[in-house]
């Protein structure tokens, strides 16, 4: 099942890390947090993977990964956008921000532009309300980002 | 001595042990605060305490909100009130909120009349929905040859979850996704048929609602009835009959085995037989094997395999597939009844018959799922057409003997037919935990010793404890048996095997329900009254002891098949109807 990654040496991390935990009960989330930040995202074959090592049912491991936003199945951009919900980002048009990112991009959120750059995601608030509304690219934030201002932040990021 | 705490609930004082709910203090002043999610199924690990669906919520004085009943410990000097208005305003909108987002199809639903769900609206007086305007969220059913999956019917009470987990250890079952969208699935919400899923059906026997329901083929038994081309032969399991009376009215542990082989030749079947009678092929095949294995092993041969595992239990089997890959030489080779009964019916019977295979209709009654799924496998058909043509549960039974207006209760024994419907004592405690082995050793003891045993009852291999083992003296032999149920239960006992924690056996029976069959996935439903399962435990082991002959060796009618048609035991015709192999299956 798992036989594409003997070559990948991702894998064997992963296989270490799990194995150099105390005491892997509970560590389920850790471990697809770990993951994750191996390999970018958390398709089916890690999952098995993941299930296999920790002696777990893959229904489980499948189950927190859908329960938790912050693990996803399909890869993200190398810029993932990030636009907050949040109340108070909503109520100052966080909404028209996303449509727009969107229409530029020609993705709905959730998906990844074709050359793999951006992927556009929202979240529900940062903690930033008085930044209203907040966009998010990779690690840097942008506050009161109006549409307008869309097509100029995605310039940022045009040689890179 | 357990610390005991007072309270009072609705102007009544009780005192309960530490640790107590307040449901358990209700129930035990007979005040029965209504219950949706929670279930505890006494003797088994399944206890589902969720408390998800807040249909218990009572009012505590001191407390600000109102607290659920069945996970909010008894507290000393509580004082609790389980019916004030505002309670009852609560429980009005929970109500209200579960069946804003449940199908309304109640008459066309597989659980209608068996509905938790239906019970408390039937209850709670539920006429209007204040948020019935609500959209519903809509999941595409998962039909399985045994189980179906809709989970537009789910309400979330984690009770399968519980027990494909918890009790189980099958783990094919997890809540998935959020809010309205969530629901309970295999991973990558997969089929359940491609998933690690026993079909031991256990999670349909604690479901509330529709979600999870058996696959029904009574209707296929019908066509079959109606069709002038076809010889429709039924068989029936040890623990139907233990249980089939309750559809009818009758006291659980009453046994109807009488009026249900006069209901099935009422309902038209051409040969009404018995799968007690393959039960006992069953032994003959098993017990050869099993001394076959013992005697190689006590002349030092190292190459046997022991224990022996026992698989009459078609969950069981495909449990072992996935989960134990490296064990599959370890099982006995036997088929299960059922599937003797198949093969012998479509061979043996078809010739006394003169007719090809194909004219038989071959129809078992199960009080289990799995039997669907097993009487399908590949491996149990020739040239496509099945051993077992049609499974179908108790549950299906009785509605198939309602819909053709027969008056159950007033109908007079009959017997079944011969030859595949003669069956001894040993045969039909199969239904039971520690059934098949007892069986087994009364066979294995008599010819192992070659003398007459003083008493068949083995008691010691007889209750109700999840993981139990007995010593059994056999001429200069002791045997060390151990009996499973519950397929978390034989998890830990073959781990234990393994990890050399334990005295080796000989011998280990394994059946997939709490109880054995008659726990089964396909009997009436208990609602998690485990007394209904232990009586028809024990009306099997009632009638066996009133049988006339009560060792599987000792049936005329196995006696003359074998001196007739199969040879001896083990040999190569029997190899080839009765012997079966196993596949490895992904253990995720």
């Amino acid at each position: 099942m798992t036989t594409c990654c003997k070559t990948d040496s991702r894998y064997e991390e992963l296989a270490a890390f799990i194995e150099g935990l105390p005491d892997r009960r509970g560590e389920l989330i850790t471990v697809l947090h770990k993951a994750q930040g191996l390999f970018g995202y958390l398709p089916r074959e890690i999952q098995e993977f993941v299930a296999e090592k920790m002696d777990l049912p893959l229904a489980k491991v499948y189950g927190v990964v859908k329960f938790y936003s912050f693990f996803h199945m399909t890869p993200k951009g190398r810029f993932p956008i990030s636009v907050c919900m949040g109340t108070a980002c909503y109520v100052r048009g966080a909404e028209d921000v996303v449509d727009e990112l969107a229409k530029q991009l020609k993705i709905k959120v959730g998906g990844v532009t074709e050359d793999g750059k951006f992927s556009l995601d929202t979240l529900r608030c940062v903690g930033a309300c008085g930044l209203a509304p907040v966009v998010i690219v990779g690690e840097k934030v942008y506050g009161r980002v109006t549409p307008a201002e869309v097509a100029a932040i995605l310039a940022e990021y045009a040689e890179a | 001595m357990q610390p005991m705490i007072n309270l009072n609930i609705d102007g009544k004082y009780v005192k309960v042990p530490k640790g107590s709910t307040i449901l358990d203090a209700a129930r035990k002043l007979g005040i029965d605060i209504p219950t949706l999610c929670h279930l505890n199924l006494e003797g088994t690990p399944m206890v589902n305490q969720a408390a998800s669906c807040r249909i218990c919520v009572v009012e505590v004085k001191g407390r600000r909100n109102l607290a659920p009943a069945c996970a909010t410990p008894a507290i000393e000097g509580m004082e609790v009130r389980t019916n004030t208005i505002r309670v009852l305003h609560a429980r009005k909108m929970v109500l209200e909120l579960l069946l804003s987002d449940h199908p309304k199809d109640c008459l066309s639903c597989a659980k209608a009349g068996n509905c938790e769900l239906q019970e408390l609206a039937e209850r709670f007086c539920f006429r209007e929905n204040r948020f019935d305007d609500f959209s519903q969220s809509h999941y595409a059913k998962d039909v399985s040859p045994a189980l179906i999956r809709d989970m537009d019917k789910c309400v979330m009470c984690r009770r399968c979850e519980t027990m494909c987990n918890d009790v189980q250890t099958v783990g094919a079952l997890s809540g998935v996704n959020r809010g309205f969208n969530a629901v309970v699935a295999p991973a990558f919400e997969m089929p359940l048929e491609e998933s690690v899923c026993t079909f031991c059906g256990q999670c349909s026997a604690v479901c509330p609602t529709g979600a999870l329901v058996e696959r029904d083929y009574s209707w296929d038994v019908i066509e079959a009835l109606a069709d002038p081309d076809k010889i429709v032969v039924v068989q029936t399991a040890p623990a139907v009959r233990a249980a089939l009376g309750e559809e009818f009215g009758y006291e659980p542990g009453t046994l109807v085995t009488g009026k249900m082989a006069a209901a099935l030749r009422n309902l038209g079947f051409d040969y009404v037989f018995d799968t007690d009678f393959a039960a006992d092929l069953t032994i003959m095949e098993e017990a050869s094997e099993f001394l076959d294995r013992l005697t190689r092993h006590l002349e030092g041969d190292t190459s046997v395999r022991l224990p022996i595992l026992t698989s009459c239990c078609p969950a069981w089997v495909k449990f072992f597939e996935h989960q134990y890959p490296d064990l599959l030489d370890v099982p006995s080779t036997a088929k299960s009844p059922q599937q003797m009964f198949g093969a012998i019916a479509k061979s043996f019977f078809a010739e006394q018959l003169d007719v090809p295979r194909e004219k038989l209709v071959v129809v078992s009654v199960m009080p289990c799922l799995a039997k669907k799924y097993e009487a399908g496998r590949e491996e149990f058909s020739v040239n496509g057409n099945r051993d077992v043509d049609i499974s179908i549960t108790t549950r299906e039974l009785a509605h198939l003997i309602k819909r053709a207006n027969i008056d159950f209760t007033n109908l007079a024994d009959e017997n079944f037919d011969r030859p595949l419907g003669e069956s001894t004592g040993a045969a039909v405690i199969f239904g039971t935990t520690g059934g098949v082995i007892e069986a087994a050793v009364r066979t294995a003891a008599e010819w192992a010793t070659g003398k007459e045993l003083e008493s068949v009852d083995f008691s010691a291999l007889r209750g109700l404890e999840g993981c139990r083992e007995a010593k059994v003296p056999v001429g200069d032999l002791v045997l060390h048996i151990g009996i499973a149920h519950g397929l978390g239960n034989a998890r830990r006992l073959l781990d234990s095997v393994r990890k050399g924690e334990v005295e080796p056996f000989h011998a280990i029976e394994i059946m997939a329900c709490p109880g054995g069959c008659v726990g089964g996935g396909g009997q009436p439903y208990h609602h998690g009254r485990m007394e209904i399962v232990k009586k028809r435990a024990e009306a099997l082991y009632r009638e066996d002891a009133g049988k006339p002959i009560r060792k599987s060796h000792e049936n005329p009618y196995i006696k003359k098949l074998y001196e007739e048609y199969l040879g001896k035991p083990l040999g190569e015709k029997s190899h080839h109807l009765l012997h079966t192999h196993y596949f490895e299956r992904s253990k995720i």
